[in-house]
């Protein structure tokens, strides 16, 4: 070949759009998941037997009449611990199963293992318990009244906020709030444990963080880590909720496991696992904001209180990260963000996609609509009042200098191909001419932090090996939950060999060949496995490029890889003939790659740093519509722009946008989560808890990726994260809402109206503006 | 005792050897070994389960959507099952319907694909437009957290109206029906006529009588229970009836909501609006009118739909037969007038005179698939703009569906305006004390049902009003 003709490129490098390594597998069914697999004979299989009080304290419990039942092998509660009863992901204040005393509905405290399911679950119910009833603490309100938090409060301040606040020429406070969301994956939770044949344990868990299963099992058996290895091929959807909740489901199956001294498989039916798992926190807000009549903030003090639950989980770092993204694009020149954490006897809540993000963002834009209405001004007006400064006024709450802002190239991009001046128009005609149903239209911008806030966690290591026929296995730390991280990651492998994708073998992930990984969470998986796996392919390309050399007695800088050929100028061997010829001369095919994100650093008791390498931005618009008379509502419309850096992969991440939006239209509309006056969910199915379905979806919905916008950062061929970012753009849809809602009095005042926007709660603030 | 039969993707199947309340789902996974069709929820909402059955209809076979996990084995007696697994072809390439959604980039966790593939599969079979409505009446069903839906749609509509034509000309083999089917101590009867179901229910007055089995499933697929004795009723012929005289519409006792859609389009069209709303695909193929009134659930959507109607319902027993207002047989709370030894053979919808009108409002979180807030039925003969002859029958309410009968007296004669509902909120405050629950609290409830109230009047003296936000 000489150099002048083009080479074929490869298929599946990186940028390209191929589809998701499984979507075969998906489609025909082959696609294995956790309970799909094959288990040894004499598997056994678990229910977990669940509190029925939200507080009480076990005076007795009575195992007679379950451990009589046909087919049961044992049952355990926390005696049956052999080590530490402890699973907690941050702090250590998180029982396996509680010593004494329930903390909410739904916590089990105790779990059977049986020869079939049926016959476990039906042993769960004869478990007879002598309860002592304690008071319960449920909501938001009365852990603030009582002090009671699961992990200190935190501050992060800028600036005299008081003073500014009195020198304010406008004011505001209020207060509203924003519900939880279930994460609904549709695998519910999973884990099978088998023991080994010298006191090790194999665990198959449903996981975005195996490495913590890994620990958690660890200390429950008392068993060092090198003793315990967690496997996860797929899973059937996670979206944060398999971080640290999957803990609970393996670590329960590990220690009936341990007591049988048989394979245990623990899966939860729909409604224990709705009321046994985290969810994401619901927020109550309350903010004070100064501003003057051009809309511009001069200062705002704002507490988020998050229902953490009974324990704290993540509650700390999603509180971290809500209080980091309540400033989203603006510049605040005086700021005083309190975050709550607070306990209280309901299910402990955890990470979901946007990891408080969501919530702070939400807050922030409410109070900015507040503002807008106040003034009697869009609120794309009062938005371009506060957006962060290139060069000036880029400094966020947390201390970190913005210097990736592309907001201004965002927006004027979105405003070119979304004509938001006649969109409005047409929105005001309609509801100029219609009494009942009315239309509500509104954007939002976003940037989203890129980094777990924690350092240690922006590491990441990889293994790839190379077989002497050309074929590559890939293996990383990451895990693959649907959103096509895998397949990400091996086109960066493909690309560093240029050899097509369909040579490499994307392995479970398993803390037995990459260690002390990191969760598969925060947006971060494509981007520090990404560049693990890089690095891994690099090495044992350099490796292959000298033995190239050798065989051509070219310089080794002469040497190219290219469309599956390894060339010399006009010569070139494939890259299998090119394998066997670094076996034979006895060259390592197999490499462990690492990353670490650099530049970030992060002070815990200061709340300052620079937490993040990087910021995506995104930009939405929604159109609602809303029936006044039954609060009914609709979405009409949705135009999204999202940053992706140089896209991976353009299909995978439309995919992500799309989601992500669909799931936060979900959390702010139809996604309610009911809590009776005793503290017992009662949405905890789909009959009962509604997520979007395929009619939810607008039916004018555009996502497009922005174009010509590598990452500044070096990052992974330029590209960004996409996993979370996008599902913020959704709050367009709330704040459409409001506008609906406001166009009830003339957009003469502004709607009183908390999340999730319910029929019943816009038809709440439809009658109140009526009637103020 | 004979076995139950059934192809499974294309091979004879004759079982025996498990409980009758198996559920399909279990089967599949654990007997059959075909792991495709997934537990997403186990109360036939998100559709991961979802399979196709087929039967002959006219000589082609016909295939509907189905929750396999509501299921019980016996009910698959005759029928040609597909699951994902029979849908490729035998050298492996795959089904257009599987094709169409991987080239959407339609997958991303793939939990909820194979639930999806066969939603698809049964909609292409029927040979339906790819219309935005037609989709997601055949997606209503499954349920994905992943794609945003955007992606399958595209799928859908690329697939629609084309079905495999080999399947669509192939006639399901006549299997040798079971009509009564032991295991240990379990029975499950399926009686193939009328008279053979009412012996059966006189000779087992305690055993359950399932229809669709879409609510007692539940039991099944959540619960975990094995009932002793079932008879299942979706092979009486008889009861399979659909027929219309000079003045009703009369659907037999075994006659589900999808083979009444297109009888209700066109007798009916509120009510068949209405009925698109009831479950899903899957659900409505299976569930039937007589199981929503025999289980007399206060959130039945059918029945305040049946009751404003004046729908009257047949009993029959081996020796006797009655009939009565539909209203009269809801006692209470899931209690019914029905007598151990008794039936639903038929219900009978009176037509309605060109001078009412009617219509049905359900309200709920969602859209599709979801257990109303607050129902309601309307009618008014309207005279010179004066209202006669209203009646209001709500379901969400109290723990019957029921007439709001101060509101309906109330209104009746008055003139059929604006300022005539003005105080019609504290009328349905003394009609109902509405419960606060997970889909809504008293007062929402309260208040929107005197808002629908508006919404009828509006609709029937404005027909250009947009009164609906599902109407834009």
């Amino acid at each position: 070949m000489s150099a002048d003709t083009p080479l074929a490129r490869i298929r599946g490098g990186a940028g390209e759009a191929i589809r998701h390594d499984s979507a075969a597998g998906h489609v025909t069914g082959r696609a294995l998941y956790l309970d799909d697999m094959p288990v040894a004979p004499g598997t056994l299989e678990a229910a977990l037997v669940l509190s029925p009080h939200p507080h009480a304290r076990i005076k007795r419990i009575d195992f007679s009449k379950a451990l009589a039942a046909e087919g049961v092998v044992c049952a355990i509660t926390a005696k049956d611990i052999p080590g530490k009863n402890d699973i907690a992901a941050i702090r250590t204040d998180e029982p396996l199963l509680p010593e004494a005393i329930v903390e909410y509905e739904g916590q089990p405290f105790a779990a059977i293992a049986s020869a079939t399911l049926d016959q476990a679950r039906a042993a769960a119910k004869l478990v007879i318990v002598e309860w002592e009833e304690l008071p319960p603490v449920l909501t938001i309100e009365d852990a603030i009244a009582r002090e009671q938090y699961v992990s200190p409060p935190q501050t992060m301040s800028r600036g005299d906020v008081d003073a500014a606040l009195k020198n304010s020429p406008l004011r505001l406070s209020g207060e509203f709030r924003c519900g939880g969301q279930d994460h609904f994956y549709l695998e519910g939770q999973i884990a099978l444990a088998i023991p080994g044949d010298s006191g090790d344990f194999h665990v198959f868990s449903s996981t975005q963080h195996p490495t913590e299963i890994q620990h958690a099992v660890a200390h429950l058996l008392d068993l060092p880590f090198n003793a315990v290895t967690v496997e996860v091929r797929r899973m059937g959807g996670a979206f944060g909720g398999k971080e640290s909740q999957a803990t609970l489901i393996a670590g329960i199956a590990a220690v009936l496991a341990d007591k049988a001294r048989r394979p245990v498989k623990l899966r939860l039916p729909r409604d224990d696992d709705m009321r046994a798992t985290g969810k994401r926190h619901p927020f109550l807000i309350r903010y004070d904001i100064g501003f003057d009549e051009t809309g511009a903030i001069h200062a705002l003090d704002l507490t988020l209180a998050a229902n953490g639950g009974n324990v704290a989980d993540h509650t700390p770092a999603v509180m971290t990260r809500a209080l980091c993204h309540a400033d989203n694009c603006y510049w605040l020149p005086a700021l005083r963000f309190k975050g709550l954490p607070c306990k209280t006897n309901t299910v402990s809540n955890t990470a979901f996609r946007g990891y408080g993000g969501p919530q702070g963002m939400f807050a922030i834009e409410t109070i900015l609509d507040q503002v807008a209405r106040h003034l009697g001004k869009p609120l794309d007006d009062v938005r371009a009042q506060n957006y962060y400064g290139a060069a000036r006024n880029n400094v966020t709450p947390y201390g970190m200098t913005i210097e990736d802002n592309i907001i201004g190239k965002l927006t004027a991009e979105f405003e070119r191909s979304v004509d938001l001046k006649s969109w409005r128009a047409q929105v005001d005609a309609f509801n100029a001419k219609n009494a009942i149903v009315k239309k509500g239209l509104a954007s939002m911008p976003v940037k989203f932090g890129i980094s777990f806030n924690r350092p240690a966690l922006n590491q990441a290591g990889a293994l790839v090996h190379v077989y002497t026929d050309g074929s590559v296995t890939l293996n990383h730390g990451g895990t693959e939950m649907g959103q096509g991280l895998f397949v990400k990651v091996a086109q960066v492998v493909a690309d560093a060999f240029q050899i097509d994708i369909d040579h490499i073998r994307m392995s479970a992930t398993t803390t037995g060949k990459v260690p002390n990984t990191s969760p598969t969470a925060a947006s971060s998986g494509s981007d520090l496995n990404g560049m693990a796996a890089r690095n891994a392919a690099e090495q044992i390309r350099e490796r292959m490029a000298e033995v190239a050399a050798d065989h051509f007695g070219v310089p080794k800088n002469e040497i190219a890889f290219a469309a599956n050929r390894i060339f010399a100028g006009n010569r070139s061997v494939s890259f299998p003939e090119l394998a066997a010829m670094s076996w034979e001369k006895r060259v390592s095919l197999s490499a462990t790659g690492f990353y670490r994100t650099p530049k970030i650093h992060w002070d815990f008791a200061t709340s300052q740093g620079r937490p993040f390498y990087y910021f995506a931005y995104g930009i939405a618009a929604s159109e609602v519509a809303i029936d006044t008379l039954t609060g009914e509502t609709r979405v009409l419309r949705a135009e999204l722009l999202q940053d992706c850096g140089q896209s991976l992969n353009p299909a995978i991440d439309l995919g992500q946008i799309e989601g992500a939006f669909v799931q936060g239209l979900g959390w702010l509309t139809s996604e309610e989560l009911w809590w009776d006056e005793k503290g017992r969910l009662r949405t905890q199915g789909p009959s009962t808890y509604k997520i979007p379905g395929s009619r939810d979806v607008p039916p004018i919905f555009n996502a497009r990726i922005l174009a010509d916008s590598p990452n500044r950062e070096e990052t992974v061929f330029r590209s960004k994260a996409v996993g979370e970012p996008p599902l913020m753009l959704a709050i367009s849809v709330w704040l459409a809402i409001r506008d609906a809602i406001a166009s009830v009095s003339g957009h003469a005042r502004a709607p009183q109206i908390d999340a999730p926007a319910t029929p019943e709660r816009v038809l709440l603030a439809v009658d109140a503006i009526r009637n103020s | 005792m004979a076995p139950i039969r059934f192809l499974l993707n294309g091979e004879m199947r004759s079982e025996d050897r498990v409980s009758p309340t198996t559920t399909v789902l279990d089967y599949l996974r654990g007997t059959a070994r075909l792991t495709g069709a997934k537990e997403g929820c186990a109360e036939g909402d998100c559709g991961a389960c979802t399979i196709a059955i087929g039967e002959t209809r006219n000589g082609a076979a016909h295939y509907r959507a189905v929750n396999s996990c509501l299921m019980m084995l016996p009910q698959l007696d005759g029928c040609d099952i597909v699951t994902v697994e029979g849908l490729a072809k035998e050298d492996g390439s795959l089904h257009p319907v599987q094709q169409a959604l991987a080239e959407a980039d339609a997958t991303q966790c793939g939990f909820c694909t194979p639930g999806f593939a066969m939603a698809m599969f049964a909609f292409a079979q029927g040979g339906e437009a790819g219309s935005d409505e037609n989709i997601h009446d055949a997606l209503a069903g499954n349920l994905c957290r992943c794609t945003g839906y955007r992606p399958i749609g595209e799928a859908c509509r690329k697939i629609a109206g084309h079905p495999d034509s080999a399947l669509a000309e192939k006639s399901v083999p006549a299997l040798p029906p079971c009509t009564e089917y032991k295991h240990d101590e379990q029975i499950c009867f399926l009686p193939r006529s009328l008279d053979q179901f009412l012996q059966l229910r006189a000779s087992h007055p305690a055993a359950l009588i399932v229809g669709g089995g879409t609510d007692l499933g539940l039991k099944l697929s959540k619960e975990r229970e094995r009932f002793p004795a079932v008879i299942l009723t979706n092979g009486v012929r008889e009861l399979k009836t659909i027929a219309t005289d000079g003045g009703a519409l009369e659907l037999g006792g075994a006659v589900t909501y999808s083979e009444a859609l297109p009888s209700l389009d066109m007798y009916f069209p509120a009510f068949a609006a209405l009925a698109r709303r009831i479950g899903s695909r899957q659900i409505r193929n299976l569930g039937t009118f007589a199981g929503n009134l025999a289980t007399a659930s206060p959130i039945g959507d059918t029945l305040p739909c049946l009751i404003a109607l004046g729908a009257q319902i047949a009993l029959r027993t081996t020796t006797a037969a009655r009939t009565m207002p539909v209203e009269d047989f809801i006692l209470g709370y899931r209690k019914t007038a029905l007598k151990p030894d008794e039936v639903i053979a038929t219900i009978r919808i009176p037509f309605l005179p060109n001078s009412d009108r009617f219509a049905i409002y359900k309200l709920s979180k969602r859209f599709d698939q979801d257990i109303s807030t607050v129902i309601a039925a309307f009618r008014v003969t309207l005279d010179h703009g004066v209202a006669r002859d209203f009646r209001a029958v709500y379901g969400g309410m109290a723990a019957i569906p029921k007439r709001a009968a101060t509101l309906e007296k109330a209104l009746t004669g008055k003139t059929w305006d604006t300022q005539t509902l003005d105080g019609i909120d504290a009328l349905l405050a003394q009609d109902f004390k509405p419960m606060s629950d997970q889909r809504g609290s008293a007062a929402y409830r309260l208040r929107a049902a005197a808002n629908l109230v508006r919404r009828f009047q509006i609709e029937t003296t404005d027909e250009r009003a947009l009164a609906r936000v599902e109407a834009l």
